[in-house]
């Protein structure tokens, strides 16, 4: 029983991944005063290019087609770590939420990596943006997890939403603010949302991931915005199973509880998005640096 | 001040060619730079062919402050002493000179050409390079320096133009602009005219300075011939041209808003650009003015109930963009991109030659329809609109401002619109003429000067659209800044290509 219900969450996972792209979209639209584009549109795209012919340029070598497949395994891998709101992941044991971090990590290397093996000048400027912003993100990431790890004395994410979310928004409310705080910046730099990054830009100089992929086309291209797509789920899965005590025991509460904590990150985003310019290049460093300040406050109060 | 050796005359006046002062190349020369160091512009400044394949050069002098306009020429051959050594100004005229009419301007710069088509003169072999024939960009080397080329193609629907960037890091240090993909011809079209098409051809010249463009070049031709404009006529061009900047300026506040990402002035300004493209539509049928402007007058009259509604609908769009600014005005993570993104100061303003939007947010109280008026400008003045800071925030408040005096002038019009025809008689244009013709678009300065042979025909035709002052402004604007902010900059400044490319 509890075996099939987590591959039922693991599915999911794989299935709503692209609907939060959905709602981000149409929240934006609403405050533009638009009709927006479908809720599905995402799957559309996926779908199409995934029907497409792939173009490799000649400069290109094996890298920059395995890229994008070797980083979607890795996501997929992930995938199997993070617990569904209060619900135990697949695959939990101690120290997971690292592998976690770092199969993420190994996904973003892979994409750096056939990004450079363009040449293109536009490729490596995103690529060496990129790594130095999720370097900086890591960090903030990190520390979060383990002011939570600290303060639950669990060193497995499952563990940690199982175990204590009910009780921390009582004995600990500052931590969780904190912790919310930074992984929600996190949440916003690691998918290239505004006010870090602007998915919807068209100018190549100011991307940072778009520019990554500039060169990769059909599937490749397609399997590349999945795995955005399930990456964003993957950390909306941790904000959100960390922030949110939805932990009833019914379990249809708790799941639509959690789709809605979902929808409602989505919404969030897409609000943030409509509110505020992205920021200066220079200074997304600060703002990510800030995130990390709110992680380690959040450690201080757990070690005081 | 006048400048020595030139003759001074107004905006939209036409004098004898004879009178236009001939002096040896040395003098036109240091002529040129002194008046450039008192303070005047070089409005424009080209070479003409005089029947017998002898070239004459022209320099247009703009004095702001006495509202006049001075000329002198001299006569060169296949080479001449650079103006551009000593007057920075003169460095891209200079360029086009070199490349149309294959006459090198000794110890120019960076001689290269701007539009890279054959020279008009003498043959070129398929395989010759084009003249002059530098083809190699501004190159900086050292560790961690690279080169970064956008375009000709780029990824939004614009129009084509090569950028090169060096850059150490995200620090841009020199950008290289190259154009000439939007050659057309125009200038040479008009040789030998006007004919049916040449007021076609001028008002697709830059498709967005569609009344600009007629405007200037309409004041150009009557005053070959000598042919008044009905006040009612003058009226409506005015009111033409404010609904002009009305509509590009509002669209540039929701590109740049839309360039930072911020959404909600991005999309309102979208569909208030359509409404003001809509009032132009109400007066002519077409959202670009396209046939509202013909040499003597306006080719539409509007009726009483057209003026009561585009009153209306003035006072909406004023509204509406009210809320779409203001919304720029108070944001801060907007205000963070515009402020100190891309300075161009004042002195470097002034040193090339610079017009319109850039050249105010620097701080230049310079606006054809103050400086040099024609027109209705002429009894309705339109306040000069300037800010101080040179970035681009202040590119954006000073459309931001001019929007609002925009406003204030067509409605000021709009109550008190004179009777009467909208257009005159047409005359022939009188032989052996030279007339300047200024309007300030909604871009900036825009010139038109003409010459008519004996027959009384077109003998050249030189059009300076502004984007061909500012493209330079763009390059200087970027250097020191983040490779990130050029397409903010860029939006900043709105440069036209084809204006530039003619």
């Amino acid at each position: 029983m509890m075996t099939t219900l987590k591959l039922v969450h693991l599915v999911l996972a794989f299935v709503a991944a692209p609907l939060l792209l959905g709602i981000i979209n149409r929240t934006k639209a609403l405050f533009a005063g638009r009709r927006g584009q479908p809720l599905l549109q995402a799957y559309y795209d996926i779908w199409k290019l995934l029907r497409k012919g792939a173009v490799y340029s000649r400069s290109t070598s094996w890298l920059f087609a395995a890229g994008p497949w070797i980083g979607f395994a890795a996501v997929v891998a992930a995938a199997t770590l993070v617990p569904f709101g209060g619900a135990r992941a697949p695959i939990a044991f101690p120290g997971d939420f690292l592998v976690l971090i770092y199969l993420l990590g190994l996904s973003r290397f892979l994409l750096v990596l056939s990004a450079l093996d363009t040449g293109s000048s536009f490729e490596g400027m995103g690529a060496s943006r990129e790594v130095t912003f999720s370097a900086l993100s890591e960090p903030a990431l990190l520390i979060a997890l383990a002011a939570v790890a600290k303060y639950t004395g669990c060193m497995s994410l499952s563990d940690m939403v199982v175990a204590t979310v009910p009780h921390l928004w009582l004995c600990a409310g500052p931590i969780v603010v904190l912790v919310g705080l930074a992984l929600l910046i996190v949440f916003l730099s690691e998918n290239c949302r505004i006010p870090v990054d602007d998915p919807n830009t068209h100018l190549e100089l100011t991307m940072i991931h778009e520019v990554m992929v500039l060169d990769h086309s059909g599937p490749d291209f397609g399997i590349i915005l999945y795995s955005a797509a399930l990456k964003m789920w993957l950390l909306g899965q941790v904000l959100v199973g960390l922030v949110v005590p939805a932990h009833t025991g019914v379990l249809w509460v708790d799941t639509l509880a959690v789709l809605l904590s979902m929808a409602l990150l989505a919404v969030l985003v897409g609000i943030i998005e409509s509110s505020m310019a992205r920021v200066r290049l220079l200074h997304v460093p600060q703002l990510l640096v800030g995130a990390t300040t709110l992680s380690i406050l959040a450690v201080v109060l757990v070690l005081r | 001040m006048p400048v020595s050796n030139a003759i001074s005359f107004y905006n939209g006046q036409a004098i004898d060619t004879k009178q236009v002062p001939v002096l040896d190349v040395g003098t036109f020369r240091s002529s040129v730079i002194d008046a450039a160091a008192s303070g005047m512009r070089i409005a424009a400044l080209f070479a003409a062919p005089l029947g017998n394949s002898r070239l004459r050069l022209f320099a247009v002098l703009a004095d702001d402050s006495a509202g006049t306009l001075g000329v002198l020429s001299a006569d060169v051959g296949e080479r001449y002493p650079s103006v551009a050594v000593d007057c920075t100004q003169a460095h891209w005229f200079e360029r086009e000179i070199a490349e149309q009419w294959s006459i090198v301007p000794e110890g120019h710069p960076w001689l290269k050409p701007v539009r890279f088509h054959p020279p008009y003169r003498g043959g070129r072999r398929q395989d010759e390079p084009i003249t002059p024939s530098v083809m190699d960009f501004f190159k900086v080397a050292g560790e961690q320096v690279h080169e970064v080329a956008v375009g000709p193609v780029h990824a939004g629907i614009i129009e084509p133009g090569h950028f090169r960037f060096q850059c150490h890091g995200e620090q841009v240090l020199n950008l290289e602009i190259s154009l000439g993909y939007q050659h057309r011809g125009v200038e040479r079209a008009s040789v030998g005219g006007p004919n049916k098409r040449t007021v076609h051809y001028v008002q697709t010249l830059a498709g967005d300075t569609t009344v600009g463009h007629t405007t200037a070049y309409c004041q150009l031709i009557e005053s070959f011939s000598g042919r008044n404009v009905t006040p009612r006529a003058q009226v409506l061009r005015a009111i033409a041209l404010e609904l002009e900047r009305l509509a590009n300026h509002t669209g540039d506040l929701g590109a740049l808003a839309g360039d930072v990402g911020y959404l909600p002035t991005s999309s309102f300004c979208g569909r208030i650009r359509g409404d003001f493209l809509n009032m132009t539509a109400l007066i002519c049928g077409n959202r670009f003015g396209r046939g509202l402007i013909v040499p003597g007058g306006v080719g539409f009259d509007v009726t009483d109930r057209h003026c009561e509604s585009l009153a209306e609908r003035i006072a909406q769009g004023l509204k509406d963009v009210t809320v779409a600014a203001n919304l720029l005005w108070s944001t801060p993570s907007v205000l963070s991109r515009f402020e100190d993104t891309g300075r161009v100061p004042i002195q470097t303003c002034r040193e090339l030659g610079l017009v319109g939007v850039p050249a105010r947010a620097s701080g230049v109280e310079m606006d054809c329809r103050f400086n040099f008026p024609t027109g209705m400008y002429r009894f309705a003045q339109v306040p000069v609109s300037t800010w101080n800071t040179g970035d681009v925030f202040g590119r954006a408040y000073v459309r931001w401002l001019e929007i609002q005096r925009s406003v204030a002038f067509i409605r000021d019009q709009l109550a008190s619109m004179p009777d009467g025809p909208i257009t005159t008689q047409a005359k022939p244009l009188s032989p052996n003429r030279f007339s300047v013709s200024l309007v300030e678009g909604w871009r900036g300065e825009i010139c038109h000067v003409a010459l008519t042979g004996p027959d009384g025909g077109l003998m050249h035709h030189k059009i300076v659209d502004p984007s061909f002052h500012n493209w330079m402004g763009l390059a200087m604007a970027l250097r020191d800044q983040q490779i990130s902010d050029f397409p903010l900059c860029n939006k900043s400044f709105n440069l036209s290509y084809c204006g530039h490319d003619l």
